[in-house]
C-alpha cells in the first residue's frame, strides 16, 4: 500500500532563511483542549441538574447557600470522574486543585463586590435628595421622612478630624521612616519592632489611651482633636510602615552615585531618596488616610454622637461619617436605616476615591514615570542634547579660529 | 577571606600589611547633624507615644486591678461598682471569634494567594492585587452593615442546620432550640459568635492573603522549573514548591489576621449581643468580646468602672502586641528586608 507509506515518511522541515526577517510567533505553552471545555462544560450541566432534583424533589433542602455548596460538591466529583477517563492522577488532582482555587479567589470577589453594591443598593435612595449633603440632622426627627436632614455635619466632622490627623501623622511618621531606613542602628532596629507590633493596635485602644489621658486629665469633654490624635495614634505606625518600604525599595545605586559626587546625607535624602520614592510615599499616606477615615471607634469613645454641625475642633462632641453610620442604624426606623445606608454609601465613595488615587500615584516601581512625565523627561534631555552640541559647536569654532590665528 | 584584628599591626603603605584599614573618621557638616538629630528625635517619640500607651493604660487600670486582684482574669461578670468584675468571659469570647474569623479567613486567603501568584496573568493579577487591597481598605463599620442586614439571614438556616445534625459536639450545641419543631423561632441563631466570626474573617482575609501572595511569588524559579522540569503538574509543583516556601509567610501572615481579629471593635459590636458569661456554644445567641466591652460601657461614670475598662483594654493591648510581635517576627524571617540594588 504505497499511498499509506507515502503519509508516514519523515519530512524534514525546511530551515528558515536566517537573511529573510520572518516576524516571530510566540508558542503557546498552555494549549485549552477540546476535551477539557467538554468535561467541564458536562460536568457543570450534570451537577447543576442533580443539585436540582435533590433540592426540589429528593429532600426538604433549601436556601440559597445550601445550594451553592452542593452543586460545588457534585460538580467537583463529576469534574474528577470524568477527567479520570483519559488523564492520571496527578492530572486529576491538578484539575481539582485549579478548580478550588478559582472558586475560592472567586467567592473574595464575589463578597468584595456584593458589601459595595449591598451598599450602594440600599443607601441610593437617600442619595437623590439633595439636602441629605446640604444639612445636619438637628432638625430631623427620628420619624421625619427623607426630604429632611442630612449629613453635612459628619462629612465636617470627617474631614476636620482627618485634617488635624495628617497634620501631625505625615511630618512625624515620614521622618520615623527616614530614619529607619537612613540611619541604621541598634536603636532603629528597636524602633522599627516596636512600630511592627503597633500596627495591630486595636483602634478601640487607641481610642481609649486618649480617653485616658487628653479627656481625662487635660480637657474634660469629648472633642474632635481628641478624636483626631486617637485616629493619629493608630494611623502612624501603619503610614511608618508603608513608607519604610517604599523608602527600602529605592535603589542603593542612586544613593551611592549622589554620595560619590560628593553630597551630604541631607541632601541625598532631600533630593534623591524622597524624590524616587514619591509614588510609595503618597501611596502610604493615602492608604493610612482611608484607614483613618473608616475607623468608628476611636470617633466614637473620644468624640461623642452630635446632630449638629460642630466647626470647633476643641470644644463639643463632633460626629464623623463612620460613627454617623453606627449610630443611625441603632435606630429601629426605617427612614434612619436607609440614612445610615446613604452615609455609608457617602463613605464608601470617599475611600474609593482615595484607593484609585492611590493607585494613580503607586502602581508605578520607584522612580518610575508616566507617560507625560516620560516625554516632558525626553524634551529636557533633547534640550539638553542641543545645548551641549552648541555649546561643543561653538567651542571647537573657537578653538579652530585660535588655530587659524 | 583575611579578618583583621582591630590590635594589629598599624598600616604600613609600602609593606605587607597595607590592607589593614584605614581609620575613617567622619566630618559631617552642620545640615547633616541637624537631619539625624531631628530623625532620631522623631524616632524617640515614636517610641515614647507607643510605650506611654501601654504605661497609661497599666496606670489607669491599676486601681481595679489591685480591687479585683487575680480574680480580674478569672471572673466572667461586670459588675465594677460591685467589685466582681474580670475578664474571663470577654476574653474567651474575643478568643472564640478571632477563631472562627481564622478559620474562614484562611482557606480564603491562601486561594485567593495562590490564584493571583500562580493562575492569574496580567492585567486580571495586578486588577486582583488592588481589589484584594482594596478590601483590606472597606471600613469596618461598612462590613458591620453587610453582615447585620444581609450576612445574619443567610446564615441562620446554616446555623440550624450545623447545629441539628453537629450538635452533639459542644461548641456546636445550642440550648433553647428543638430542631424538630418547625415552628421554632429563628432568634436564638443571631447574634452569634459565629456571625460576627465570619464578618470579621472577610475583614481580616486581605491582610492574611497580602502576606501569603508576597512570600508564594518569591518562591524561587529554579526549584519551580525544576519541578515542571520532572513533570509535575501545576499542583504537583505549588504543593513541592510554593508552598514549602511561603511556610514562614502563611503562619505569620495567619497571625497577623489573628491579631487584627482580635482588637476588631465596631463590627462585632453592631452584631453581637453580649453576654458576661463564658459562652462556649458558637452558633448561640450571645456573645462577647473585649473591644465591644469597652464600646458598651466607656460612658460608666465612677471611677472604678473606668479603670476596669482600661485594665480591660490593657489586657486587649498586650495580647495582641505579643500576638503581632511574633507574627512580624516569623514573616521578617520568611523574606529578605534588605535595600534592593537595580
Amino acid at each position: 500500500m504505497p499511498s499509506v507509506n507515502a503519509t508516514k515518511r519523515t519530512v524534514l522541515g525546511v530551515r528558515p532563511d536566517p537573511s529573510v526577517d520572518v516576524p516571530e510567533s510566540k508558542v503557546a505553552l498552555r494549549k485549552v483542549r477540546r476535551s477539557d471545555i467538554y468535561s467541564a462544560l458536562g460536568s457543570l450541566a450534570a451537577s447543576l441538574a442533580l443539585t436540582g432534583l435533590i433540592f426540589t424533589t429528593l429532600t426538604p433542602f433549601n436556601g440559597a447557600i445550601g445550594f451553592l455548596v452542593v452543586w460545588f460538591v457534585s460538580f467537583v466529583v463529576f469534574y474528577a470522574l470524568l477527567t479520570s477517563f483519559d488523564e492520571d492522577a496527578q492530572a486529576v488532582r491538578d484539575r481539582i486543585a485549579g478548580v478550588v482555587i478559582r472558586t475560592l479567589a472567586a467567592i473574595v470577589v464575589g463578597v468584595l463586590v456584593f458589601v459595595i453594591v449591598f451598599t450602594a443598593g440600599k443607601g441610593w435612595e437617600v442619595l437623590v435628595n439633595a439636602n441629605f449633603f446640604t444639612q445636619d440632622m438637628s432638625d430631623a426627627g427620628p420619624l421625619d421622612p427623607l426630604i429632611v436632614g442630612g449629613i453635612i455635619h459628619a462629612v465636617v466632622g470627617t474631614l476636620i478630624e482627618i485634617a488635624i490627623a495628617l497634620a501631625i501623622v505625615i511630618p512625624l511618621g515620614l521622618a520615623v521612616a527616614v530614619y529607619l531606613t537612613e540611619i541604621p542602628s541598634k536603636f532603629s532596629r528597636i524602633v522599627r519592632t516596636i512600630v511592627e507590633a503597633m500596627t495591630a493596635l486595636p483602634s478601640i485602644v487607641a481610642g481609649l489611651f486618649i480617653y485616658a489621658t487628653l479627656i481625662m486629665i487635660l480637657t474634660k469633654q469629648q472633642s474632635g482633636f481628641a478624636a483626631a490624635m486617637a485616629i493619629g495614634i493608630m494611623m502612624l505606625p501603619i503610614i511608618i510602615r508603608s513608607a519604610d518600604v517604599a523608602l527600602r525599595l529605592v535603589p542603593g545605586t542612586l544613593k551611592e552615585a549622589s554620595y560619590a559626587l560628593g553630597s551630604s546625607q541631607w541632601s541625598t535624602v532631600r533630593y534623591v531618596t524622597l524624590p524616587t520614592a514619591k509614588s510609595g510615599l503618597a501611596t502610604s499616606i493615602i492608604l493610612g488616610t482611608a484607614r483613618g477615615i473608616g475607623e468608628t471607634s476611636p470617633v466614637l469613645l473620644c468624640a461623642g454622637f452630635t446632630a449638629a454641625m460642630n466647626w470647633n475642633p476643641f470644644e463639643g462632641p463632633m460626629i464623623s461619617l463612620p460613627l454617623a453610620v453606627f449610630e443611625f442604624v441603632k435606630s429601629p426606623e426605617p427612614t434612619m436605616i436607609a440614612r445610615g445606608f446613604g452615609t455609608a454609601v457617602v463613605l464608601l465613595g470617599l475611600v474609593l476615591v482615595m484607593f484609585v488615587i492611590a493607585r494613580y500615584f503607586g502602581g508605578k516601581g520607584p522612580g518610575a514615570l508616566s507617560k507625560s512625565q516620560l516625554k516632558a523627561r525626553q524634551r529636557h534631555s533633547a534640550r539638553d542634547l542641543e545645548r551641549i552640541t552648541a555649546a561643543n559647536e561653538q567651542s571647537t569654532s573657537m578653538s579652530s579660529d585660535r588655530k587659524a590665528q | 577571606m583575611t579578618i583583621v584584628a582591630p590590635s594589629g599591626p598599624k598600616g604600613d603603605l609600602d609593606g605587607a600589611d597595607s590592607d589593614v584599614p584605614m581609620a575613617i573618621t567622619i566630618n559631617r557638616g552642620r545640615q547633616d547633624n541637624v537631619f539625624r538629630t531631628l530623625a532620631i528625635t522623631a524616632g524617640i517619640v515614636v517610641l515614647v507615644i507607643m510605650g506611654m500607651v501601654g504605661v497609661f493604660l497599666a496606670l489607669r487600670g491599676a486601681q481595679a486591678l489591685g480591687v479585683a486582684g487575680w480574680g480580674f482574669i478569672t471572673t466572667q461578670s461586670w459588675e465594677p461598682d460591685g467589685g466582681n468584675f474580670g475578664i474571663a468571659a470577654v476574653l474567651v469570647g474575643t478568643l472564640l471569634i478571632a477563631l472562627v474569623a481564622i478559620c474562614v479567613a484562611i482557606p480564603l486567603a491562601i486561594g485567593m494567594a495562590l490564584f493571583i501568584s500562580e493562575y492569574a496573568r496580567g492585567w486580571l493579577k495586578s486588577t486582583l492585587v488592588s481589589l484584594v487591597d482594596l478590601m483590606a481598605a472597606v471600613p469596618s463599620v461598612i462590613y458591620g452593615l453587610w453582615g447585620f442586614f444581609f450576612l445574619q439571614g443567610q446564615m441562620v438556616p446554616i446555623a440550624r442546620w450545623i447545629s441539628t445534625y453537629f450538635g452533639w459536639i459542644p461548641l456546636f450545641a445550642v440550648d433553647g432550640d428543638d430542631p424538630t419543631d418547625p415552628l421554632s423561632t429563628a432568634t436564638v441563631y443571631t447574634s452569634s459568635t459565629f456571625i460576627a466570626g465570619i464578618v470579621v474573617g472577610f475583614m481580616v482575609m486581605p491582610i492574611i492573603s497580602s502576606v501569603m501572595r508576597e512570600v508564594f511569588s518569591q518562591a524561587p524559579v529554579g526549584e519551580r522549573e525544576g519541578a515542571y522540569a520532572l513533570g509535575a503538574t501545576r499542583w504537583g509543583m505549588i504543593r513541592t514548591v510554593v508552598l514549602p516556601f511561603g511556610r514562614g509567610g502563611m503562619i505569620g501572615g495567619t497571625m497577623l489576621g489573628l491579631g487584627r481579629a482580635m482588637g476588631e471593635t465596631i463590627a462585632v459590636f453592631m452584631i453581637i449581643s453580649i453576654v458576661f458569661y463564658i459562652q462556649p456554644h458558637l452558633l448561640q445567641n450571645g456573645a462577647s468580646s473585649v473591644s465591644s466591652l469597652i464600646a458598651l460601657r466607656y460612658g460608666e461614670s465612677t471611677a472604678l468602672g473606668l479603670s476596669a475598662l482600661m485594665a480591660a483594654g490593657l489586657a486587649l493591648f498586650l495580647l495582641t502586641l505579643v500576638v503581632n510581635f511574633f507574627a512580624s517576627i516569623v514573616v521578617s524571617r520568611s523574606r529578605s528586608g534588605a535595600s534592593s540594588d537595580a
